[in-house]
């Protein structure tokens, strides 16, 4: 009897250790354990067993069962292994294909750049105004110190709608317009869009400009520096540095040139800022007294300061663009490069 | 304008290097924007004399010279030049010499004869004749002054200079000379400004008040006119003193008079201009303004016809100059001219430059004029150039002048304080600091307590105020004092953006997040534009001096500029994109001197893998993102660019906000868009007001709502927007979601007719609503559909 057990238990061992598949493995489970199976019908057997003899076989035979079970246990984990081993090898995607489509948009980087020094000054209490496009004679220059006779108004520079009416050339008309409104304290952004008769790799006949504006009592050039210092490095890296030297604008007194470090070497010199080490980004300066006068504030109480942005140029210097003609054109495979930065 | 260091030092004792030089006036305003280092390249070229000159033995047109070069020793050289003779003094290139182009000189072989070096010509060292004489011939240039031999030439002839190229800001026109620079640079490097020599003799007995009337009928154009007469004149070339000046600023020397007034010109900034008397008609000078068609031909002989616009210079009869311009060709100096007056003028800086631009001829006196001249330097001027004539001998200078209208030249005086000053710098520099550099910019100054009293230079028009002071005093002073301060006096203020600028950059934010990309494009456009887009040119803005047709017109609508960006990006085969762009259009008012109607547009556009219902989509998330809950209805649209059957106009509660889809396909096809374009655009206004200002709580049910799907036939040209809106009517408060889920044509209906399966949601939030109810609504949205729309229930 025993050596029934043993032959049946190595038949098995053999019979399962050659399985290949989890199909296979069912099937032979049921030969051996199933209801018509080898196991079971040792156990049917038992009837015609000796009673004194039944419980020893009882018990022999229910200890093949479990041994048996064991084997096709434990063989079925292994199969299950194998197999899920094999299935990743199928499964296996080409992970450097392009993933599935999902496509955001950008803002067009001139107002990426617009966003971050609005943002920039908006922590330092200023708040945004937008003027008009075209622009009175008076607001675009008269009031600000810009006579009939000045040769900035040449007609090679302004593009004209009528004797009274421009395409603004900056955003400095934006200071007027506020300062006749509201009285001091005044910090404001005027940002927008801007037109000059001028057309080259360097020029565009529509381009875009932020003007700042701060009045209050005691404003002064060391005030212009803190905070165009502070904008800098927003911008720009925290290390960079401005330099102030003198210029000339009609509506500011002092009026100056502002430089800041160059982005590209950290003031070493380079081809970006023609070896140099600076790169000038914007003018500013005091308010001249007879802007402030022109529209109603007292000199002598207050005082201002003002400054003027190209954002071209930012963005040029920011996104290393070397024409401007390229931010114009519009092109998605340009557009898509600036992300939500 | 161009600062020759040669010229400069001789107002200013110049002892620091160019590069200093350079640095210090960029500190106080003055950007040198390129530094010519004259003769710098020129390099081992010395004086030789030539001793012997013979055929080449295998060559006809060449010749084999002996030299002397000092102490470089004896050499041959083999040339082609044909104007050198034995004895000759010439420059000769040595081996491993540079020209002045930078040109490298070698000894070599020449058809088997060794040269060691190179004669060389007048070009070859940079120079021409006014230079040097001999200096331009086509040959070798022949020195004509006894140089040691072996010298090098470049000292000899001091063919060594540094040209400071300067950008003068517009409100300092009186640094436009080499006088005003030199001041600028006294200053800067704290030395005395020598004064050029202004003394002159004259004859006593020689009146130009005798000889000439001179009348000044045009103060207000011309608010000051000298007029100072010279007799005896000998026109002949001038010393090459003066015309070595001229050259280094790129002056051709022509005669000694013209060269005086160029010279003048240069060096006080002051356009001068010489007539010949001979040719003043009756005597009689009159500055005025010119008769209407009144012709006259300039010096170089081109004519223009006048208006009473311009300013003229003229005789009895004509006029003889187009003032501040070009004089007249009929009292040009010549060759034979025997007495001349002399002119010194300012000019106003409008006018010259008005008249310049209308007649487009232009010249260095009128570009001069256009920055502006000061009544003062007229008069430095005058003395000036009698001075040159003085010097030169070639000329009896009378003893009197006309200047008109009698001048009463007073110096500016301000009043103010050493604190308000530093009030506009934020830093205190000392009140004896500030006094110094004032005195060194010649400005006269006085100090009490905290008085300041400034006495302001003729020449600077251009300080008025305090402020102008505060400039002078920290472009001297130096900005690196300038300590940065955080706004420490000003007031605390709450920055940020308002509300409606919130919502626009939210609205692009929206764009972006739906795949389309910003654009910015000219606000100005083609007419032609208006018409292939049927846009009404009524209330067109044009521009009066455009750069082209191109760009005349401003923009009344976005979407000709979206359709070009797609056009163009389909063209360098970009095969799919979406772009939006919120930007202004323009409408004219009444009066064009008033400001015309500026309104912003929402435009966007896509094309690739895109229909109407893809950009319907975007419009429908837009209203539901800012206008949520507002009724909403899309009409086929009536713009003249949309595809007539394939697009819609959008109204939000009755109001007309902006249309939507293909475009139409002529405008396509003109456009050569070979992909289906889909262009929409929003007037901004009429958008952003249907925007939800405030945002109130809407309850939700907590009981089971009840769902029922519903299909109907209709005529193919029911719109779904109908049927819609009429189930929403017959169904009643309950009725939450009226959604289209399915659209069957085919074998199962009649030809000509669709089947729409509608799904309809039902909820109270009172209680659980019974089958009853929901039936009776639906019997209700079948009837109201079958009256309506003649729908059947399938």
């Amino acid at each position: 009897m025993q050596d029934k057990v043993n032959l049946l238990l190595e038949n098995a061992k053999k019979e399962v250790a050659a399985l290949q598949s989890s199909r296979e493995l069912a099937d032979l489970k049921v030969k051996y354990l199933g209801k018509t199976g080898e196991v079971t019908a040792l156990l049917k057997g038992m009837k015609d067993i000796p009673s004194e003899k039944r419980a020893e076989f009882g018990k022999t035979v229910n200890v093949l069962k479990e041994q048996v079970a064991a084997l096709f246990e434990e063989k079925a984990t292994a199969l299950k292994k194998e197999e899920m081993l094999k299935s990743f090898e199928k499964d296996a995607v080409d992970i450097t294909l392009d993933g599935k489509k999902v496509s955001f948009g950008n803002l067009h980087p001139l107002n990426i750049v617009r966003n971050k020094v609005i943002d920039a000054f908006i922590g330092m209490g200023f708040e945004v105004f937008e003027g008009p496009e075209l622009e009175l004679d008076y607001y675009c220059f008269q009031a600000l110190n810009i006579p009939k006779d000045h040769p900035a108004r040449d007609m090679q520079d302004t593009f004209y709608i009528s004797d009274n009416v421009v395409l603004r050339t900056h955003t400095s008309p934006g200071q007027v317009r506020v300062m006749e409104k509201k009285k001091p304290p005044i910090k404001i952004l005027s940002p927008g869009r801007v037109y000059r008769a001028d057309d080259d790799a360097s020029h565009s006949p529509m381009f875009h400009q932020i003007e700042g504006l701060v009045v209050d009592k005691g404003i002064t050039l060391c005030d212009l520096k803190g905070i165009l210092d502070e904008f800098v490095q927003i911008m720009f890296d925290k290390d960079t540095k401005t330099r102030l030297r003198p210029s000339y604008f009609p509506f500011t007194e002092p009026s100056v040139e502002v430089d800041v470090t160059c982005s590209e070497c950290h003031g070493k010199g380079c081809k970006l800022c023609k070896g140099t080490g600076w790169i000038e980004i914007l003018g500013a300066g005091i308010v001249n007294k007879k802007v402030l006068e022109n529209c109603g504030i007292d000199s002598d109480e207050y005082s201002g300061l003002a400054f003027g942005l190209g954002i071209e140029r930012t963005t040029m210097i920011k996104y290393g663009v070397p024409d401007i003609r390229t931010l114009f054109e519009n092109d998605v495979r340009f557009l898509k490069q600036f992300g939500r930065k | 304008m161009k600062l020759p260091l040669s010229w400069l030092k001789d107002y200013v004792d110049v002892d620091v290097t160019p590069e200093v030089l350079e640095e210090k006036l960029f500190s106080c305003g003055f950007e040198v924007e390129e530094t010519i280092y004259v003769g710098k390249n020129i390099d081992k070229i010395v004086v030789c004399r030539i001793e012997k000159i013979e055929k080449h033995p295998n060559a006809d047109k060449l010749n084999v010279c002996q030299i002397d070069a000092g102490k470089w020793g004896k050499l041959q050289i083999v040339t082609s030049a044909k104007n050198i003779s034995e004895g000759d003094l010439v420059p000769v290139a040595l081996d491993g010499a540079t020209l002045a182009n930078g040109e490298r000189i070698f000894n070599g072989e020449l058809r088997g004869v060794k040269s060691n070096g190179m004669f060389c010509s007048g070009e070859e060292l940079g120079i021409t004749d006014d230079f040097y004489d001999g200096a331009s011939v086509n040959g070798i240039l022949i020195l004509h002054e006894d140089y040691p031999l072996g010298a090098e030439v470049k000292k000899v002839l001091g063919i060594e200079d540094v040209i400071f190229d300067i950008s003068v800001t517009a409100n300092r026109p009186d640094c436009q000379s080499i006088l005003g620079m030199a001041r600028e640079v006294a200053a800067v490097l704290n030395k005395p400004l020598k004064m050029p020599s202004l003394d002159y003799i004259v004859d006593k007995n020689l009146k130009t008040t005798d000889k000439i009337l001179v009348e000044n009928k045009a103060i207000d154009l011309c608010p000051r006119y000298i007029g100072h007469y010279v007799s005896d004149i000998k026109v002949e070339k001038s010393p090459k003193w003066i015309t070595r000046r001229l050259a280094s600023v790129g002056i051709r020397g022509i005669n000694n008079i013209v060269d005086i007034t160029n010279f003048v010109l240069t060096e006080i900034g002051q356009p001068m201009h010489a007539f010949d008397y001979h040719n003043i008609g009756g005597k009689h000078i009159i500055i005025r303004r010119a008769e209407n068609g009144e012709k006259i031909v300039t010096l170089d002989k081109k004519e223009f016809t006048l208006c009473d616009k311009n300013l003229v210079i003229c005789d009895e009869n004509k006029p003889i100059a187009l003032a501040g311009v070009m004089g007249g060709l009929n009292s040009e100096i010549e060759s034979d001219t025997k007495e001349i007056v002399f002119e010194a003028a300012k000019f106003m800086r409008d006018n010259i430059r008005k008249t310049s631009r209308a007649l487009g001829q232009r010249s260095d006196s009128s570009a001069r004029y256009e920055k502006g001249i000061d009544a003062y330097t007229a008069q430095i001027a005058m003395d000036r150039a009698l001075h040159l004539i003085d010097e030169l001998k070639c000329g009896r200078i009378a003893a009197d002048r006309y200047d008109l209208p009698e001048q009463n030249l007073k110096e500016k005086v301000i009043e103010t304080a050493i604190s308000k000053v530093n009030r506009v710098l934020g830093i205190e520099v000392p009140a004896d600091t500030i006094c110094d550099i004032l005195k060194r910019l010649h400005f006269g100054c006085e100090i009490k307590g905290d008085a300041l009293k400034v006495i302001v230079p003729l020449y600077r028009e251009d300080v008025e105020s305090y402020q102008d002071i505060a400039e002078e005093v920290i472009r001297e002073y130096g900005y690196a004092h300038i300590t940065p301060t955080l706004l420490k006096t000003a007031a605390i203020t709450n920055g940020g953006l308002s509300d409606a600028q919130k919502d626009a950059e939210n609205i692009k934010e929206f764009f972006c997040k739906c795949g389309y990309n910003e654009i910015i494009t000219y606000s100005f456009v083609s007419e032609k534009e208006f018409d292939l887009y049927s846009i009404s040119k009524e209330n067109i803005v044009k521009i009066v001096n455009p750069l082209g047709e191109e760009v005349s017109v401003m923009r009344k609508s976005l979407v000709p500029s979206m359709v070009n960006t797609m056009a163009k990006n389909l063209n360098r085969k970009n095969n799919a994109a979406r772009f939006f762009e919120l930007a202004y259009v323009f409408e004219g008012v009444k009066d064009p001197n008033d400001l015309p109607k500026q309104t912003r547009r929402l435009c966007f556009g896509a094309y690739g893998e895109e229909d109407f219902f893809t950009l319907k989509g975007v419009v429908q998330e837009l209203l539901n993102e800012f206008s949520y809950g507002r009724e909403v209805v899309y009409k086929r649209s009536v713009m003249p660019y949309l595809h007539p059957t394939v697009s819609a106009d959008v109204y939000v509660e009755g109001k007309y906000i902006g249309s939507f889809g293909a475009l139409h396909p002529e405008i396509a096809q003109a456009s050569d868009l070979d992909k289906k374009v889909f262009v929409g655009e929003f007037d901004y206004e009429a958008l952003t007001d249907t925007f939800n200002k405030k945002v109130y709580y809407e309850a939700v049910s907590k009981y089971p709502s009840v769902e029922r799907d519903l299909a109907v036939t209709v005529d193919e040209n029911i719109l779904c927007g109908d049927l819609i809106s009429s189930i929403r009517q017959a169904a009643g408060k309950e009725l939450k979601k009226a959604e289209l889920f399915d659209i069957y044509r085919g074998d199962q209906i009649a030809k000509g007719k669709k089947s729409m399966a509608f799904n309809l949601v039902y909820s109270s939030l009172e209680r659980t609503l019974t089958v009853e109810e929901v039936d009776k609504s639906i019997q209700n949205v079948l009837k109201a559909l079958k009256d309506a729309y003649g729908a059947e229930l399938r």
